[in-house]
């Protein structure tokens, strides 16, 4: 039994304009120690289904389908119960680590809180597992930034900060949303490197999500491709850079700047803008910005196909996407 | 709400149903009837149309008072934020510390001194609006003179004050507005609170104030008396707060976005 | 830290000489001769330059001001034109109801904001919100002295279960004169607490949606625990300026809330030497209001570091 399932996961978010689909029958497995990579540009939908494992969507939301933690199911379970899950088998690192500690209380106290809140540690084995979890993370002498305050601390150590946050309960499950997005370059490998270090050496299992397939490809077993609120493509990471099928992973791969690759050809953009999640097709999500698409994109969902072993793709013109180049497709 | 009170105001220049200065000693204390719609008070003047006058009163004062907060403010403040510098400074410093004067302490000095009266009131509530205006002004004005399209101004070789009028009065004017709004309905409450005390309109000038102080002293007899102006007040206030509010989303919807 | 409150103290003490510097300038050269006021306008020229001279008027300007600030530095305010006792003695009677009334509103007023600000948040759009903010909109607009007039029409005279005015004096037990206080504070508080309740109630909604608040939720606080641990204290950094704005509408409104219920604090004296035309009274009492309203907004500007402590890095 995988560690995770997550079944025809379905956010609905109410909006002034409308209910908006944000996730539409996801579905997915890990398992213990597997990692895995949702990627898709913002605004579809996978900052949501992340929100969704934690049982932390917006108020003015509805959620559908099943998310089951080792057998049980978390949507069926009250906000007291989830608080015992979140933060001690379900952990979560979030985009702006600017803002996303609380500037009015000292990072040590933060870190403490889940020791204290799960683990019912006393205030002075707290302050010890937290000198050794700020260490683990990589922050330089540790004793005299425990006390500091997140407005004297770098955007890099912060998001450190968040790590152990994270970190501090040994959580089954590491929930990662853009953890580097918001940091100089020159910092986001290191801490994409602490992340997978600190994953593997703790047996966690690590959701990985980004905008970016470089950062995707490079740091989990596994590929999940969203688009408008839908998974379009999955596999193992090494069976997608084979073949990639959908035309927006297509796409999203053409867009991505390589190394060695000279300058000769120019970027490759996916034509169009990011959806509106409202007025989106009721078929394929991507129908209004594909090359291939037909009428029967728009009013039928495409059915999740096998395509081999354990690599699935939802698109109605599998045959045609399998044999046009990606060049072919994005001009 | 605020209409209504304009309206009632502005009937009672021509007509009231009853006087509100004639004092008919055989009157007193009439119930509500049709030619005395709330009653008469202890003089036997008529309840209605004094309030109907007090309106006129505290608008007059209101609008004096706001008038010269915020002509004298807004030109202040404009002045800080196209001088900069030590003009700035010492507008500033000024109005930093006139917060510990507010609109009653400043009309007791200025009683104290000049005596009672309705002028006094204005300008003490006047004196106590402009650091808030000037504050308001500069602080807006500063941050339209920072954008682009009066850099393109200055660089198109226009004077400090034309810009001012051109660009940034007209930018800085919906915030005053909703200001001034709010500002009417302190200032309303000021001058009740004067009259109250017997520092604002003196008799026989009919004021809310002034008719809920003789009221008090009748509360045992006809407590209905002291309920009437008071709540003229407050639906005064309350209106003025509401438009306030209602011109706050219309004219500026980032803030109203934020709410 | 220290440095911090250095630099506060000396904006106080700048404020406070500024402050002073206002009044003198407004109470003694302002054209109207106090001789003349105390006297009336048809006094002698003779009599009033006599009292000129005993009132020591004749000086010159900066000697008076410097007699002045020494005088409130020693205590010696020089006697009442009116009665004829030492200014301090008065205003001393006076300070020990002002103060206590002062105190009471505020922390009623606080009490009242906090718990109304908290409930209408915790239950956002929904009846009970709607209800309050209501309710609330209506207290903004109240004029204090009018409510205070409603509450003696009905606590004292239709259900007599409190005094209509008046003040017994500490002497005659402490629940005696609380209760004497408690309408006026009540009158005070009410207004006060309904301004602050909104500031309360969207300042605690809008750190709900702040993304630390989303971070102590992924640690497992429930939404209590996180009410109380990361929300409360970022959210009466607002409530906080906006409380002291409002001390001073509060401590004029006791001015004139203690002449509703006829309390002998600092308004009703303020306002009996305005009638006899006792400008130095007037003018020491100023000062004093004055005062008290620059020491509150020292306080709170001494509170935000503490529960703010990005300030003083600023600062320093």
């Amino acid at each position: 039994m995988s560690l995770l399932s997550v079944k025809n996961l379905s956010v609905i978010l109410a909006t002034n304009d409308g209910p908006a689909r944000a996730v539409r029958n996801l579905n997915f497995r890990l398992n213990r120690g597997e990692t895995l990579g949702i990627v898709g540009e913002s605004g579809c939908g996978k900052s949501m289904a992340a929100l969704a494992l934690m049982g932390l969507l917006p108020e003015r939301s509805e959620t559908e389908g099943e998310i089951t933690l080792d057998g049980e199911n978390l949507l069926e379970k009250s906000d007291a119960e989830m608080c015992r899950i979140r933060g001690n088998r379900l952990a979560m690192i979030f985009q702006e680590p600017m803002t996303s500690l609380n500037p009015v209380h000292t990072v040590g106290n933060q870190i403490m809180e889940p020791l204290q809140l799960h683990r019912n540690m006393s205030d002075s084995d707290a302050r010890a597992e937290t000198l050794r979890l700020l260490d683990r993370v990589g922050i330089p002498n540790p004793k005299a930034r425990i006390d500091n305050y997140p407005h004297q601390l770098s955007g890099g150590q912060r998001q450190r900060v968040m790590i152990a946050i994270a970190l501090s309960c040994q959580p089954d499950i590491l929930i990662a949303d853009e953890p580097t997005t918001a940091l100089d370059v020159t910092i986001q490998d290191q801490i994409l490197e602490l992340i997978q270090t600190l994953v593997r050496e703790e047996g966690m299992s690590l959701i990985l999500i980004s905008h970016d397939l470089g950062v995707i490809s490079e740091n989990t077993d596994n590929i999940l491709v969203m688009y408008g609120g839908a998974a379009v493509e999955m596999g193992s990471t090494a069976q997608i850079f084979d073949e990639l099928i959908h035309p927006y992973t297509q796409g999203l791969f053409a867009a991505m700047p390589k190394l060695g690759r000279a300058r000769a050809r120019r970027l490759v953009t996916i034509p169009g803008t990011v959806p509106d999640l409202i007025s989106l097709p009721a078929g394929c999500t991507f129908t209004d910005r594909c090359p291939l698409a037909t009428d029967i994109c728009r009013n039928t969902v495409p059915p999740n196909v096998e395509v081999k072993a354990k690599h699935f793709v939802a698109c109605h013109h599998l045959d045609e996407a399998r044999h046009r180049k990606t060049e072919e497709l994005f001009s | 709400m605020t209409a209504f009170l304009l309206i009632c105001a502005a009937i009672s220049l021509f007509w009231t149903p009853g006087s509100a200065y004639d004092i008919t000693i055989t009157n007193r204390f009439l119930p509500p009837s049709a030619d005395h719609w709330l009653g008469t008070d202890q003089f036997g003047r008529d309840i209605a149309s004094m309030l109907m006058t007090g309106t006129q009163n505290s608008i007059v004062v209101a609008v004096v008072a706001v008038s010269i907060g915020l002509f004298i403010g807004v030109s202040l403040g404009l002045l800080a934020a196209a001088k900069r510098g030590w003009t700035e400074e010492i507008i500033m410093r000024f109005s930093d510390f006139s917060f510990a004067f507010p609109a009653i302490l400043s009309a007791i000095m200025l009683t104290a001194i000049l005596g009672p009266g309705g002028v006094n009131s204005i300008l003490a509530i006047g004196l106590y609006n402009i650091p808030v205006f000037a504050r308001l002004t500069r602080g807006s004005a500063n941050s339209i003179w920072a954008r682009e399209f009066v850099m393109a101004a200055r660089a198109s070789g226009k004077g400090r004050f034309r810009i001012t009028f051109e660009h940034i009065l007209p930018n800085v004017l919906s915030l005053i507005i909703v200001q001034a709004t709010i500002l009417f309905a302190i200032a309303i409450l000021a001058e009740a609170a004067l009259s109250y005390l017997g520092l604002g309109t003196q008799p026989p000038e009919p004021s809310w104030g002034r008719m809920l102080n003789e009221a008090q002293t009748l509360m045992f007899l006809d407590p209905m008396q002291a309920i009437y102006p008071g709540l003229a007040i407050a639906i005064a206030v309350f209106g003025l707060n509401l438009l306030g509010d209602g011109l706050r989303d219309v004219l500026d919807p980032r803030l109203s976005r934020k709410r | 830290m220290s440095v911090f409150i250095a630099k506060r103290v000396l904006t106080l003490l700048a404020t406070l000489i500024g402050a002073s510097i206002v009044i003198f300038l407004v109470m003694e050269i302002l054209p109207g001769d106090p001789a003349l006021v105390i006297l009336g306008v048809d006094a002698s020229d003779e009599a009033v330059r006599a009292l000129t001279i005993e009132l020591g008027l004749d000086r010159p300007p900066l000697e008076r001001y410097w007699d002045w600030m020494t005088g409130i530095l020693t205590g010696e305010l020089g006697n009442s034109y009116a009665y004829k006792v030492p200014v301090w003695e008065l205003v001393e009677g006076a300070l020990l109801i002002t103060i206590p009334l002062a105190l009471m509103s505020i922390t009623l007023s606080i009490v009242l904001a906090l718990s109304i600000g908290l409930y209408a948040a915790a239950n956002h759009n929904k009846a009970g919100d709607i209800t309050l903010m209501g309710i609330s909109q209506l207290g903004i607009s109240v004029p204090n002295f009018w409510l205070a007039i409603l509450l003696i029409i009905l606590f004292a005279i239709e259900l007599r279960w409190l005094p209509a005015g008046g003040f017994p004096g500490w002497k005659e037990g402490f629940w005696v004169c609380l209760k004497a206080l408690l309408l006026p504070s009540l009158a005070l508080a009410t207004v006060v607490g309904a301004i602050l309740a909104r500031i309360t109630r969207s300042s605690v909604l809008e750190v709900f949606r702040e993304d630390y608040v989303r971070t102590a939720r992924a640690k497992g606080l429930s939404q209590q625990a996180t009410l109380w641990r990361h929300v409360l204290r970022n959210a009466l950094i607002p409530v906080l300026t906006v409380t002291g704005i409002q001390f001073s509408a509060l401590l004029t409104g006791t001015v004139v809330v203690e002449n509703v219920f006829h309390i002998p604090g600092l308004g009703s004296l303020v306002l009996k030497a305005i009638n006899n035309r006792d400008t130095i009274v007037v003018e020491n009492v100023v000062l004093l209001l004055a005062t008290m309203i620059i020491v509150v907004n020292f306080v709170v500007d001494i509170l935000y570091a503490v529960i703010d402590p990005r300030l003083k890095a600023h600062d320093i």
